[in-house]
């Protein structure tokens, strides 16, 4: 018997495809980079989807937007496989994986409640970022990071 | 203060030896034209006076806002605006607050150098850097045997200390109750840099083995009961009768305040070196306000 292959997501015309996303944190991904539902563009999330490299994984379409790839590095805190295509006319025009940067500023909260960025001081988070494993010191307190950091997104 | 090296660290107290003099009170016009702000966010008297003693002691003059709660800090005043307009002020701010990353963050928004006097459980630079400073006069600061005692866990001035300490190629004996031991992680670090570590729950166990006795205090809401506490607390005071076999050369230090971890009786005796320790702090800063504002010796 056959089965039947489909499309969940429609191929784009122009815009991004962040594809590789580990499984369930999509909508993370669309926080970290900041995409609003009010800025216009169409966006379409996949969940779960079989994946032969990594059983399960997410897919994130942008149509419209080229995002940059320093706007794009952050998602490798909570996906470090995942890549990036550009596409133009149907073509994917440049392809890449995601580069963990060495400073992340403002996107993760800091975990030590009596930390001077978890105050109202106008002051955003700051941490330095040593790989394998994901390591995030804040730059104010000297606190660490390593584990959930999905779950200290601001 | 894990970032200093032992050279920046040999330069401070050099220089502080040679500033002793004047610390002691002989006349000084090193800093005469240059006014310190001493913003104080949270109590200390040693701190606070003996940077304020500095200053003076190098010619120099300090203003301060005096009580938290007469100043612009109780209108809502964010630590960020009140270090931009005083350092309009001031040729260097010292500072201690409560939040932890407060004189880093102060340093983002001042015009003139931030000296860091302690923010909340973070650091307190120069409180190490006038412990070292302590060894270097009453002791020695090389291939010695020192302990630490008392709350190794959550008191991160002794983490720096045992950090800066392990320059100098010093043995550390750490003790305290099983609850309160040194994180994992630093001790970890501290092994990493080649230094040997030994740890103990009873003074007894390393008073004989020593050269220095570093003596911290044990607070009381570290514990769930105050029955335990007390135990612990207990077991932790140090009297003269427990001299008897300690080196000869032995040196007890305490950051102070102390509540009831030394002895009065032990005061008299020639190892203790709190009080000098106390006033190390003066000359230690006033190398660093040098070094900072380029005083010239």
């Amino acid at each position: 018997m056959s089965v039947k292959k489909e499309l969940l997501v429609r191929p784009i015309e122009h815009g991004t495809v962040i594809d590789h996303i580990n499984a369930g944190q999509a909508l993370n991904v669309i926080r970290i980079i900041g995409i609003a539902g009010s800025m216009g563009s169409v966006v379409s999330i996949a969940m779960n989807v079989a994946s032969k490299e990594m059983g399960l994984k997410d897919i994130v379409k942008i149509e419209g937007r080229e995002l940059d790839s320093k706007q794009l590095d952050k998602i490798s805190l909570i996906s470090p496989d995942a890549t990036i295509n550009i596409i133009r006319n149907y073509d994917v025009i440049s392809k890449y994986n995601v580069e963990l940067p060495e400073e992340i500023i403002g996107i993760v909260r800091c975990n030590n409640p009596d930390c001077i960025t978890n105050s109202d001081e106008p002051v955003a988070s700051s941490f330095t970022v040593t790989k394998k494993p994901v390591i995030l010191r804040c730059k104010y307190c000297d606190h660490i990071i390593s584990e959930e950091i999905a779950e200290q997104l601001i | 203060m894990k970032d200093f090296t032992r050279e920046m660290i040999d330069e401070v107290l050099e220089l502080a030896e040679k500033l002793e003099p004047f610390a002691r009170g002989r006349p000084c016009r090193m800093l005469e034209d240059k006014l310190l702000a001493l913003l104080f966010y949270e109590p200390s008297t040693r701190t606070r006076l003996s940077f304020d003693a500095a200053i003076k002691r190098l010619g120099g003059s300090s203003i301060d806002f005096g009580m938290v709660e007469a100043s612009s800090v109780s209108k809502g005043e964010t630590l960020a605006d009140t270090i931009r307009v005083v350092s309009e002020y001031a040729d260097a701010i010292v500072l201690r607050h409560p939040k932890e990353g407060a004189a880093r963050m102060a340093s983002d928004y001042s015009s003139v150098p931030v000296i860091n006097a302690g923010d909340g459980g973070g650091h307190h630079p120069t409180q190490t850097l006038l412990d070292l400073y302590t060894i270097k006069r009453e002791s020695k600061l090389e291939e010695i045997d020192i302990a630490l005692v008392g709350d190794l866990r959550y008191g991160r001035t002794v983490h720096s200390f045992a950090y800066a300490l392990s320059l100098y190629g010093v043995n550390i004996y750490l003790v305290s109750p099983p609850q309160l031991q040194m994180p994992q992680h630093i001790k970890s670090d501290l092994v990493h840099r080649g230094i040997t570590i030994r740890e103990t729950n009873s003074i007894e166990d390393v008073l004989e083995k020593i050269d220095v006795l570093y003596m911290t205090r044990i607070q009381k809401e570290r514990f769930a009961e105050q029955s335990e506490y007390l135990a612990v607390a207990g077991s932790y005071r140090l009297g003269s009768e427990m001299l008897s076999n300690a080196r000869e050369n032995l040196i007890i230090m305490h950051p102070l305040p102390r509540v009831n971890e030394i002895d009065a009786s032990v005061d008299a005796t020639s190892h203790a070196c709190y009080f000098k320790q106390s006033f190390y702090g003066v000359p230690t800063r006033m190398a660093v306000l040098v070094k900072l504002l380029e005083g010239k010796i």
